[in-house]
């Protein structure tokens, strides 16, 4: 079975320029691997700065990436001139994690779900009015609604609206950056719910970034665990969760605040400096660690 | 505080609350969490306590008393003297809670000032002190650290040594976790639990974290709509909730164990002013009955210390 999705050492970096002296670079991302399979949410894991949002974007290239292969439906994205990157992602979509700033506060919510049938020139003016309803109801908004703008809609209402945009043009893969972490947790379960309602429906592959592990113990079939731009530990949720083999996983999962008194377990800390980055090794079938 | 109704006006005219009628208890030592989804009124209930809301909005009812004072008829001076002397805050963004243009040694250092605790090269080694109290590696050098200087744990760390070097009875940390990693938020939480038992200090721990306060508090009070619906000790109420706003925030959490589909409450938070007119959470309850939407329930026992504003624990009246 060949991948939906693979990555092969992907690395990004950042250079500063200083005033004086010579620049600073710093690897964001460092030499990276997975692969996404048909129909699976792959959940990319880690901390604030640990390049799981930067990774996301090179995917997509919304920033270049520095070196790497990233190849969709075979196909490798890197060549590609920014035309045919544009006509690339038609099939490859993205929702952001700020229901707030990533719909346009000027268009109405209509115009903003039927932009991308326009860029592409899809359908005639009754057929894409057609399809913005029929978008409208699959994500469980009123379709008469589409006459207002966003800064009437709730934040959880604003996120069904980016994801109707993500959706308009039938994309196969779908990469989800902390899509629910802006919303109150009552609306987080609707949010969840509604993108694997959507899995099941329109069989859609996720890329699913998250910095909650509850989050992605939920929904993911398969993680990646990142710590300082790289990959630390790759397998099934379940090994993952149940069986963490790398330190820094380890410290992750013990950190997480338990309601039940019967979760808890004794706190570890990760220790940094005592890490020293090695290439992952397969620990158990499917499941990798970087020990 | 007891019947605590902080309002705003409205554009059209009248008021509305933010928090409609409010009343616990928090005995010394003792931590409670206030949890809720935003607009729930929990922070508005901490800035009342400390008669910090922000005008127009104004406190239109209410008493609170504070290691036996009335802090409704202090004036504010007095109230100034209480604010960081006696009662701390720890702010949810400590980037913006710090002022960005003194160095933390000498925002510390004013707060003992200004109290009269200690002045001069006395105030410097209590800075210090305090420092290396909330676990600050290197002290003395990070006392002359600008704000932007440090890591954001390191800052909560500094805000908790600013809120705790005036030695106060109670602390009001206001979700002072929210903007950390799961990582260093385990730290500062680790931190805040030995200091309580260091000093004594009494919590008010702001949250919308159900997990947070699961691992922290004594009690708990679940706040919606401007009201506690629900009041216990944590373990009784997380291991059985009373209240429907309660339990359905409990199934719709995901957890480190389930991959089973999540139990989401219909409907979003309504807006200020836009709360039914008897219990504020009828319209996304599932056990709604006419009363619910004429009357708002008052506190009814359903367990030892433990309170729901709910009917559906009402006796069957005989």
């Amino acid at each position: 079975m060949s991948a939906l999705l693979e990555v092969r050492h992907l690395v990004k970096e950042f250079r500063q320029s200083r005033l004086f002296g010579a620049s600073v670079v710093t690897r964001a991302v460092d030499d990276i691997s997975f692969e996404i399979q048909q129909g699976e949410t792959f959940g990319l894991v880690g901390e604030s700065g640990c390049g799981k949002t930067t990774t996301g974007r090179c995917i997509l290239r919304l920033i270049e990436p520095t070196s790497g292969q990233v190849r969709f439906k075979g196909r490798d994205l890197a060549p590609l001139s920014a035309n045919e990157m544009r006509l690339a992602r038609r099939d490859l979509q993205i929702v952001f994690q700020d229901p707030y700033s990533s719909l346009n506060p000027r268009m109405r919510v209509g115009a903003i779900v039927e932009e991308p049938l326009v860029i592409f020139r899809e359908g005639t003016k009754v057929e894409r009015a057609r399809r913005v309803a029929e978008l409208f109801e699959l994500v469980g908004l009123d379709p008469t609604q589409a006459t207002k703008y966003p800064h009437e809609f709730s934040g959880g209402q604003r996120q069904r609206i980016g994801l109707a945009r993500a959706l308009a043009l039938n994309p196969s893969l779908v990469i989800a950056d902390e899509p629910v972490s802006a919303l109150d947790v009552s609306v987080q379960a609707q949010v969840v719910n509604l993108l694997l309602d959507l899995q099941t429906r329109l069989g859609l592959t996720y890329l699913f970034i998250a910095h909650d592990l509850r989050l992605v113990r939920q929904i993911c079939t398969r993680v990646a665990v990142m710590y300082r731009g790289r990959i630390v530990e790759l397998g099934d949720a379940e090994a993952v969760f149940t069986a963490p083999t790398h330190p820094y996983t380890v410290a992750l999962l013990s950190a997480v605040p338990k309601i039940n008194p019967g979760d808890r377990v004794a706190r570890v800390v990760f220790d940094a400096e005592s890490c020293v980055p090695v290439p992952l090794r397969e620990v158990r079938p499917g499941h990798f660690a970087a020990i | 505080m007891q019947h605590l109704r902080t309002v705003f006006p409205l554009h059209t005219g009248g008021d509305t609350a933010a928090v409609a009628d409010v009343s616990f208890t928090l005995d010394r030592g003792r931590t409670l969490g206030l949890v809720g989804e935003s607009g729930s009124g929990k922070s508005v209930t901490a800035l009342s306590l400390i008669r910090l809301v922000q005008p127009p909005g104004r406190i239109a009812a209410g008493q609170i008393q504070f290691d036996g004072q009335d802090l409704m008829t202090l004036d504010e001076p007095a109230m100034r003297a209480i604010r960081g002397r006696r009662i701390g805050f720890v702010f949810q963004e400590p980037m913006v809670a710090l002022n960005p243009v003194f160095t933390i040694g000498q925002q510390i250092a004013e707060t003992l000032t200004v109290h009269g605790l200690a002045r001069g090269a006395a105030a410097r080694k209590k800075v210090v002190e305090w420092l290396a109290a909330v676990r600050m590696p290197n002290p003395a050098q990070r006392a002359d650290a600008y704000p932007h200087q440090l890591s954001g744990g390191l800052r909560q760390r500094a805000m908790i040594a600013l809120a705790l070097c005036a030695e106060p009875s109670l602390v009001i940390a206001d979700e002072p976790t929210t903007a950390l990693d799961v990582t260093v938020q385990a730290e500062i939480l680790d931190l805040l639990r030995e200091l309580r038992r260091e000093f004594g200090l009494a919590l008010l721990l702001i949250t919308h974290d159900l997990g947070v306060v699961a691992e922290m508090a004594d009690h708990v009070a679940v706040m919606y709509g401007g009201r506690i619906v629900e009041y216990g000790p944590v373990q009784t109420v997380f291991a059985g909730a009373a209240h429907p706003y309660t339990q359905g925030l409990l199934a719709c959490l995901p957890t480190l164990h389930t991959t089973a589909r999540l139990q989401a409450i219909p409907g979003t938070v309504p807006s200020l002013g836009q709360f039914p007119a008897g219990c504020g959470f009828a319209t996304r309850c599932p056990h709604r009955f006419a009363l619910c939407d004429t009357t708002p329930p008052p506190d009814i026992r359903c367990g030892e210390a433990h309170v729901a504003a709910c009917y559906l624990h009402q006796e069957p009246a005989s």
